[in-house]
This record gives C-alpha cells, structure tokens and sequence, in this order.
C-alpha cells in the first residue's frame, strides 16, 4: 500500500517542482495535471485500502473538476497569447503593483 | 506487484521527462505515458471504471485539448531553460526534495492498518458500486458538478470568443483592392505560382522559379515560412550541378562567343 | 429674595455671553447692556441685603442650592451659594464699585475698537467674582477663583498688541497657577480628611482633625491668597499687572479681585482659629508685605505701579489684620472695603489724569495739574486723605482698628504696622506733590483737560465713598455684623491707652507727610536719577526689592533648563526612538518589497514551502 502512496507522493512532487521551473503557461498546466492525477492515485489507492468506494468517487469528482479547470485555462492561455504573443508566466508578471 | 514495479519507474521518469523536456510537445507526451499508466494501476487496484474514465477523458480529451492548443501556438518552439528568476530553481529543488522526503517519512508512520481492498466492495461490479454513491450520498455534489461543467463550457466560449471589430470583405471587396494595387504599386493582379512549380523539388517547401530566374518566395506557405523550414530553392552550385548534367547551355555558347 | 443670589451671577454671565456671542453687531450698544447688567446685579445685591439686614441675627445666612455639581463615590459637591453677612458685603462692593467702574469705562475705552470685548470681559470678572465671594463650597469658590483668575489674565493682556502687556498677563496667570496650587492640595486635603469641600462643614468640622491637618489647610490656603492676593513672596505680578487697561486696574487689582485672598482666609476663619501656626504665618506674610509694598511704592516714578506698591501694602495691613484671628477678622473687612473704595477712586483718578496726558505714566511729566484737572484732583485728594489715615476719613477707622489690633496682638508687630502707616503717608504724599503741585513740567504739545462727566461721576461717587467708609464703623456696627462669621472680638489689652495710640498713629503719618512735602515742595527733575546715583534703598525699590531677579534666578532659570533638556529628551529619545523604529520598519519593508517579485512563479514557491511547513507540524503533532 505505502509504495502506491509514495508513488503519489513523487509524482504530486514533481508536478510541483515543475511548476515552480517551467516558464511554458502550457507546460505549468501539465504539471498541474500531473498533481492533480498523483493525488487521484492516491485517493483510489486509499480507497482500496479502506473497503470502501468513496474514494474513488472522490478522484471521479477531481477528474470532472480537472477538465472544466482545463477547458477554462487553456482558453485564459490562448486569450494570453492571442494579446501578448507569448505564453511564459513570467511575462505576466503584472502581479507587481 | 509486478505491474506496480514495472511501471512506477517508468511513471517516475515521464514525469522528470515532463519537467526537464525542452519543447512542450515532448512535454505534453511524457504527461500522456504517465496518464495512461495511472490507468494501468487504478484497473490494478479495483477501479474499472476510473481506468475506463481516465483514458477517456484524460488521455483522450484533456490530452488531445492540450495538444492541440500548442499546435495553436506553435508546435515546436523550444522553451528556454534558463532560469530567470534567482534561486528559483535551487529552492524549487531543495523544497521538493524535503517535500517528499517528508510525505514519504509520514506516510510510512500514518498508514498502519492493513489493506483491507474492495471486492466487498465490488461485489454488485464496481460501476454499479460508483453509481449508489453518486446518486445517493454524492448526489449534491454531482449535481454541482454539472452546474461546473455548464460555467466551464460558457467561461471557455466567452474567453476563446473575438468580437468584430470591422464588417468582413466580400470577394468583390477582395477582387477591387487587387485591381487598385495593380493600378497604384504595379502587383501582379493573378494568383501567386504554386509552390515547386519549376523548382529543382517538386515540394511545397521549395519556392516557385519565375521565369526571369529568381525565384517566388511567397509561394511558399506562409506557416512553414514562419518557422523558417523552407527549403532554400535555388542553390547557385545545385544549378551548375544541374547545368553539367545535361550539357552545355546554347545561351552560355552564345555569350562565350 | 435672597433665594436669589444665583441670580446675581447669572445676570453679568448673561451679560458676558451676550456680547461675545452677538459679535461686531452690538459693538455700538454693548457698554450699555454690560453696564446695565452690573447695575441690575447691584440693584438686586442692594434689595438683598436689606431683606438681610432686615432679618434677625441668627437667621442672616442662606444657602441656596441649584443642585448637585457632581457627584463621584464618597465626593458629592451641591452647587450651592450662600448669602450671608460677609458675601452681602461683597456683593455690594463688587457690583456698586463694578458698576461705577462700568460707567467710567464708558468713557475711558471711548476711542477703542474692542470696547464691546472690553466690557464683556468686565462683566465675566463680575460674575466669577460674585462665584467666589457667594460660594458655599470650596469648589465653587475655586470655579470663581479661577474665573477671575482668567479675567484677570484677559483683561491684563487686552492690549495684547503691546509685547509687555501680553507678557505681564502671562505672568499673572502663571504666578497665580503657583497659589492655585496651593488651593488644589488644600482642597484634596479637606476631601480626604472630611471627606467634603463644604465651607460650612469643612470650618465646622475641624475641631475634629488634628492641628496639624489645620495647620496645612490654612498654610495651603494661604498660598492660594498670596497667589491671588500678591502677597509675598507671590507678590511680583501686580506691578506688572498695571500694563492692563486702568479701569482693570481699578475694578480687578485694587478693589475686588486681589483682596479675595483676605476673603478666603476670613471666610476659612474656622480653620485659622484653630492654628496658631497658621495665624502667625498670615500675620507675617502680612507685615512683610505691608512694608515691602510701602518701600516700591516709594521709589516708583510711575503713577500706577506707586499705586499698585501701594495695594499691596494695603492688602498686607488686611493681612495681618486676618491674621490676628477674631480680634482683626472685622478690621481686615472693613479696610477691604475701605480701601476698595478710596483705591478704586485714586486708580480711576490716575487713569483720569493719564486719560490728560496722553497715556503718560511718569509722574515726572506731571505737575501742576490741580489747576487743569480740578474734579480729579478733588476726588483724588480726598482719596489721599483716606488712605493716609487723615482724622474722620474712611482710612482713618479702618486702618486704625488695624495698627490697634496687632498692637494688642505684639508690640513690635503694632510698631512696625505704625512705621507703615507712616510710610504710606509718605509716598503718597509725593505722589500728590509730583502729579497736582510743584511747577509743570509736561510737553508743549500735551494739552491737560477735565476728563468727560461720564468719567468724573463715578469719581465723585466713589470720592464720597472713601470719606464716608468710616460711617460702617460707627457704634461698631460692622464688628457686630459680622461677629457670626468672625467670632467675638475681644476688646484688644493695649500696653497704652488707646487715645494714645491714636496720637501716636497720626503723629507718624504727619512725620511722613510732612516728609513728603519737604522734599518735593522743590520741583522735581523729569528725569529720575540714573540707578548708579541713587541709595542702594532707593535702588532696591525701584527694581522691586529684586523679587524678579530671585525668581529668575530660583524658578525660571531652572526650568528653562528643565524644559531645555525635556525637550532635548523629546527630540533625541522619544522622537528617536519612535521615528528609529518606524525607519527600521520602513528599511525592513524595503527589503522585504524584493519578495514581491511579480513573478507567479515565486508566489506558487511560497504556497509550496507553506505546504511543506504545515505538512511538517501536522506530522509533527500526529507523531508527539
């Protein structure tokens, strides 16, 4: 069981650090998909364990959650760059006043 | 066990791939063998349905939509890997490192109790399984979802939607600005020559040989163009090469003489 | 009707607020509404008291109470006025003199474009006066006291414009704050140990505190008279104070506001009957400031601060008269009101003759006046003869009484307060000598006329006051009015008859005036000589006995420097240390500013390492 977790672990992990490295806006997102999915491991993995189906109810709902999150970045992303011809978060760095 | 052992590496190292890959489209294909290896491992743990959903909808859609808008901007640019930002990348390391350091650390002190797995669980199948809970306890939730899905689809419209500014040209519109460049700046008023047309390859990637001898770089599609992969036409030694083979030009004769 | 009595401040308050609030609008009528309301008062004090008179003996004291001032735990103050046989006789000096001395303003503040300001301020002096003389409550007394306290700081400063008025009523206010002091300690002390501030419980209740807690409350009380009072060593105000308007001078400090130091220590008589400490102290504040007064006066050359010297000395015969306890409770009133009168008329006299010589103060500019100013040299004259003590005069009982007194009290202190007596003959004299006989010596250009009737009126009135003063004497008629409040009088045991010392009394003040018209029967040089060809004396009482200088030296020298290194502290310590602390903050924020990259990429590194951190104490409290 604790190797399905620390599998779920090293990846979430890497999604991470991947996104705090990668400049890409599309790339990012992919690591965000990757955390969201490391963490799907881990709820079905958890759902074995106890005997019950709620966990994987619950990576259903982050599956339905992820697409919609999807569907509206890739278009933020593809508004972005039709503007800025870019898609690196850094260029977007209005967040400094 | 052994699916688990066969893919966790392979898993481990699509997702570095995903990181370290220097164009996106690499990037975008690592995430896609972890993906499909996930599913591998929910069928493992006694989740038919969610390696059935994770395919499709994963693999299958949220994939294919990532695909295709890098194809939107641009397919194979590679991103820089310079670090921009100071001490970004050393800190994202030594952060991840501890991160997982820590989990897996926890994880072997937090789970104790013995896997019980699912084939109670399971027992009526595994999507009827699903469905009770959805239906039943979830049922709120579920239906949230579907009001998430409706935002989602509506919030993707208005964003990717480009209002027009200006009425679109009608082919006449099209036909008299051609006619007015021909008369005012002298532009050949007929359709562009194809591309290879003349040329020494007959490709699209090759530009169109006028008959003065230079050569037609619009011919040339404008995407392939913008990602610098014409190929140049018209070499000076391909020609002479060219010229040999098939022997001495009358022309040239004439102007030795 | 005497239910009333709040009603005698309530009118010139009225008065007060009228004119201040109206505004530049009643600047053409304002004199007459402040006039008119210190005559109602007088008019009602007048009705008064002669219901009071009318009353029987034992039934002349009424309180009256407009309801509780405040009330805080154990401390509960009544509003509260009394109207009795001593504030009767307050109330009809304040407001007959007040009244008289509106009148005359009308006159003297003629040309003034603050006139309505003027008169507005008089009438606030009247109303807080009228609170401190018909208080029932210590507190209240203090509300008055410190209502005069103000006017008389306004007033001083009315020309404010002048540098050395607006400093002299800075001075005023601030050596009277010292006496305030005093009065403040006073009544914490009557609180915690009678647990009220009522005059009649207070003086009732003293028997039962121990003599020391008297001895403090009347010393403490005595330092707030002084204050008020200019008595030594609080005196060095009132010289200053002259910078004031002279009706000021007249109304506030000479007639009414500065003799309420007398009034407070015969109003505490129950608390000085029982301290002999507290008793001698008053007289030798007294007797000092009697002689010191005398001395100034002596060696001034301008008219009002002679008269001013001459206040105080006066105040210092009240005193000492004070101090004697019930043998010179009596005395001391009826030289208040005595003086109150023949002061008042001299001070407006000199304000008559300035009004003629353009505002000039210095006597060696006078001469020969009697001609050109024959009202005001009348009136002032016979002023003179009151105050000098001349045979049938109002000055000539009260003073008297006084000298009889403290003979019967120490012989030594009798002689000394005869030697004064003689002495104000003296300056007195010279001050008539220089400003109405002798040859004139005024400029060319200054044309001496009579002062309009409007300013002479009140001088005749209070001119037949100060002659006719001795009238309340007569079958000890005020002895017997006030005896309720100041106890029996015994008659004094003289070492001599007391025919004797009368003789002897009149003797001295003959020696003095003859002394007096001696050396200025010649005419006098309009220039005083220079301090270096003077007698150390003289030089002395020029620079009032170097009273500034002492406090120069002892009080504002060292608080200036106090000030200096508070403010030194202010600036280097407090201020540092709180601007230090908000630069290091602003330093700090600066370098906390590079955080905020605008990069997301740095944010989401935040997010992670404080996912890490709540991962870590989660785990942290999971396995402890």
């Amino acid at each position: 069981m604790t190797e399905y977790i620390t599998l779920s672990f090293l990846l979430f992990t890497i999604g991470a650090v991947g996104v705090l490295v990668r400049r890409n806006a599309i790339v990012v997102f992919m690591c965000v998909e990757l955390m969201l999915n490391a963490t799907n491991l881990a709820f079905v993995s958890f759902a074995r364990q106890h005997g019950n189906l709620d966990g994987q109810t619950a990576a259903f709902f982050v599956m339905v959650v992820a697409a919609a999150e999807v569907v509206i970045g890739l278009a933020i992303i593809v508004s972005i760059y039709r503007t800025r011809r870019s898609t690196s978060v850094d260029e977007a760095n209005l967040l400094k006043a | 066990m052994t699916t688990f052992w066969v893919l966790a590496p392979i898993m481990v190292i699509a997702a570095m791939g995903l990181i370290l890959a220097r164009k996106a489209v690499h990037a975008a294909l690592c995430l896609a063998v972890v993906m499909i290896s996930l599913a591998v491992l929910y069928a493992v743990q006694d989740a038919p349905f969610l390696f059935a959903v994770q395919i499709i909808v994963y693999t299958g859609a949220i994939m294919m939509l990532f695909l295709f808008v890098l194809m939107l901007v641009g397919v194979d640019r590679s991103d820089s890997l310079v670090e921009s930002i100071k001490g970004q990348r050393l800190a994202a390391a030594v952060v991840g490192i501890l991160f997982a350091v820590t989990l897996s650390i926890g994880v072997g002190q937090v789970v104790v109790s013995s896997t019980i797995g699912l084939d109670q669980a399971n027992a009526d199948g595994n999507v009827e399984g699903l469905a009770a809970l959805l239906f039943t306890r979830y049922v709120i939730a579920f239906e949230f979802t579907a009001a998430l899905m409706i935002t989602a689809v509506l919030g993707a419209m208005v964003l990717a939607h480009r209002e027009r500014l200006v009425t679109p040209r009608s082919q006449t519109d099209l036909q008299k600005q051609r006619m007015r460049d021909y008369a005012e700046q002298g532009r050949h008023p007929g359709n562009p020559p194809t591309p290879g047309v003349f040329a020494l390859h007959n490709a699209v990637d090759t530009p169109a040989l006028l008959p003065d001898g230079t050569t037609a770089e619009e011919s040339v599609p404008e995407s392939l163009r913008q990602r610098g992969q014409e190929r140049q036409g018209l070499d000076d030694s391909a020609v002479q090469d060219r010229l040999r083979e098939i022997g001495p030009d009358e022309d040239e004769e004439d102007a030795d003489r | 009707m005497l239910e009333l009595s709040w009603l005698l401040i309530a009118i010139p308050l009225a008065g007060a607020a009228l004119l201040l609030v109206w505004g530049k609008g009643a600047d053409r009528f304002g004199h007459l509404i402040a006039t008119a309301a210190s005559a109602a008062a007088f008019v009602l004090g007048l009705i008064m008291f002669v219901e009071l008179i009318g009353r029987g003996a034992d039934d002349r004291s009424v309180t009256t109470s407009l309801g509780t001032w405040f009330e805080a735990g154990r401390f509960h103050v009544e509003f509260a006025f009394t109207f009795d046989q001593l504030s009767s006789l307050f109330v009809l000096l304040i407001t007959g003199v007040g009244t008289l001395i509106h009148v005359y303003s009308i006159g003297y503040m003629a040309h003034d474009a603050r006139r309505r300001r003027f008169f507005a301020y008089l009438n606030l002096f009247v109303a807080a006066m009228l609170t401190l003389v018909l208080a029932a409550d210590y507190l209240v007394l203090f509300l008055g006291w410190e209502g005069v306290g103000l006017a008389s700081f306004l007033l001083i400063g009315f020309w404010q414009h002048k540098e050395t008025a607006a400093a002299a009523a800075n001075k005023a206010f601030i050596m009277n704050r010292v006496g305030d002091l005093g009065m403040v300690i006073a009544l914490m002390t009557m609180f915690a140990t009678f647990g009220t501030t009522s005059i009649a419980a207070v003086n009732g209740a003293i028997d039962s505190a121990s003599g020391s807690t008297a001895t403090a409350l009347g010393l403490l009380l005595l330092v707030g008279a002084c204050g008020k009072s200019a008595q030594v060593p609080l005196q060095a105000w009132l010289l200053d104070a002259m910078e004031g308007p002279t009706p000021v001078s007249a109304l506030i400090h000479a007639a009414t506001m500065v003799t309420a130091g007398v009034y407070l220590v015969v109003r505490s008589a129950g608390i000085y009957d029982a301290s002999e400490i507290a008793r001698t102290v008053v007289v030798i504040v007294g007797l000092v400031t009697l002689l010191v007064g005398a001395w100034i006066g002596c060696a001034k050359d301008d008219i009002k601060k002679v008269l001013a010297g001459s206040t105080m000395s006066q105040i210092g015969y009240m005193m000492l008269a004070a101090g004697l306890g019930p043998a010179g409770y009596a005395f001391a009133i009826f030289h208040l009101l005595t003086h109150g009168f023949f002061k008042a008329n001299m001070f407006l006299g000199a304000g008559s003759v300035m009004h003629a010589m353009d505002d000039d103060v210095d006597m060696r500019h006078y001469g020969a006046l009697r001609r050109a100013m024959p009202i005001t040299f009348v009136t002032f004259g016979l002023g003179y003869l009151a105050i000098i003590g001349f045979p049938g005069m109002s000055g000539f009982f009260s003073k008297d009484k006084i000298i009889e007194a403290a003979l019967g009290y120490n012989t030594w202190i009798g002689l000394a307060a005869m030697i004064g007596a003689g002495v104000t003959a003296f300056y007195m004299t010279r001050l008539m000598m220089m400003t109405f006989f002798g040859e004139k010596r005024w400029r060319d250009e200054v044309h001496p006329h009579e002062s309009p009737s409007v300013m002479t009126i009140p001088l005749i009135v209070l001119a037949a006051a100060s002659v006719l003063g001795g009238a309340l004497y007569l079958g000890g008629w005020i002895t017997d009015w006030l005896e309720p409040i100041a106890g029996h009088a015994e008659h004094p045991h003289l070492p001599v008859p007391v025919i004797v010392v009368q003789l002897g009394v009149m003797a001295v003040v003959a020696l003095g005036v003859a002394a007096g018209v001696w050396l200025y029967r010649r005419d006098v040089p309009d220039r005083a000589a220079a301090d270096a060809d003077v007698s150390i004396v003289t030089r002395a009482g020029r620079h009032e006995i170097y009273t500034n200088e002492v406090n120069g030296a002892l009080v504002v020298l060292p608080v200036r420097y106090l000030t200096r290194l508070l403010v030194w502290l202010d600036a280097r310590g407090i201020d540092g240390t709180v601007t230090g602390t908000a630069d290091r903050i602003g330093e700090a924020s600066q370098q906390l500013r590079r955080t905020q990259t605008g990069y997301v990429r740095s944010y989401a590194l935040g997010i992670f390492g404080g996912a890490l951190l709540v991962v870590l104490g989660l785990l942290a409290v999971t396995l402890a």
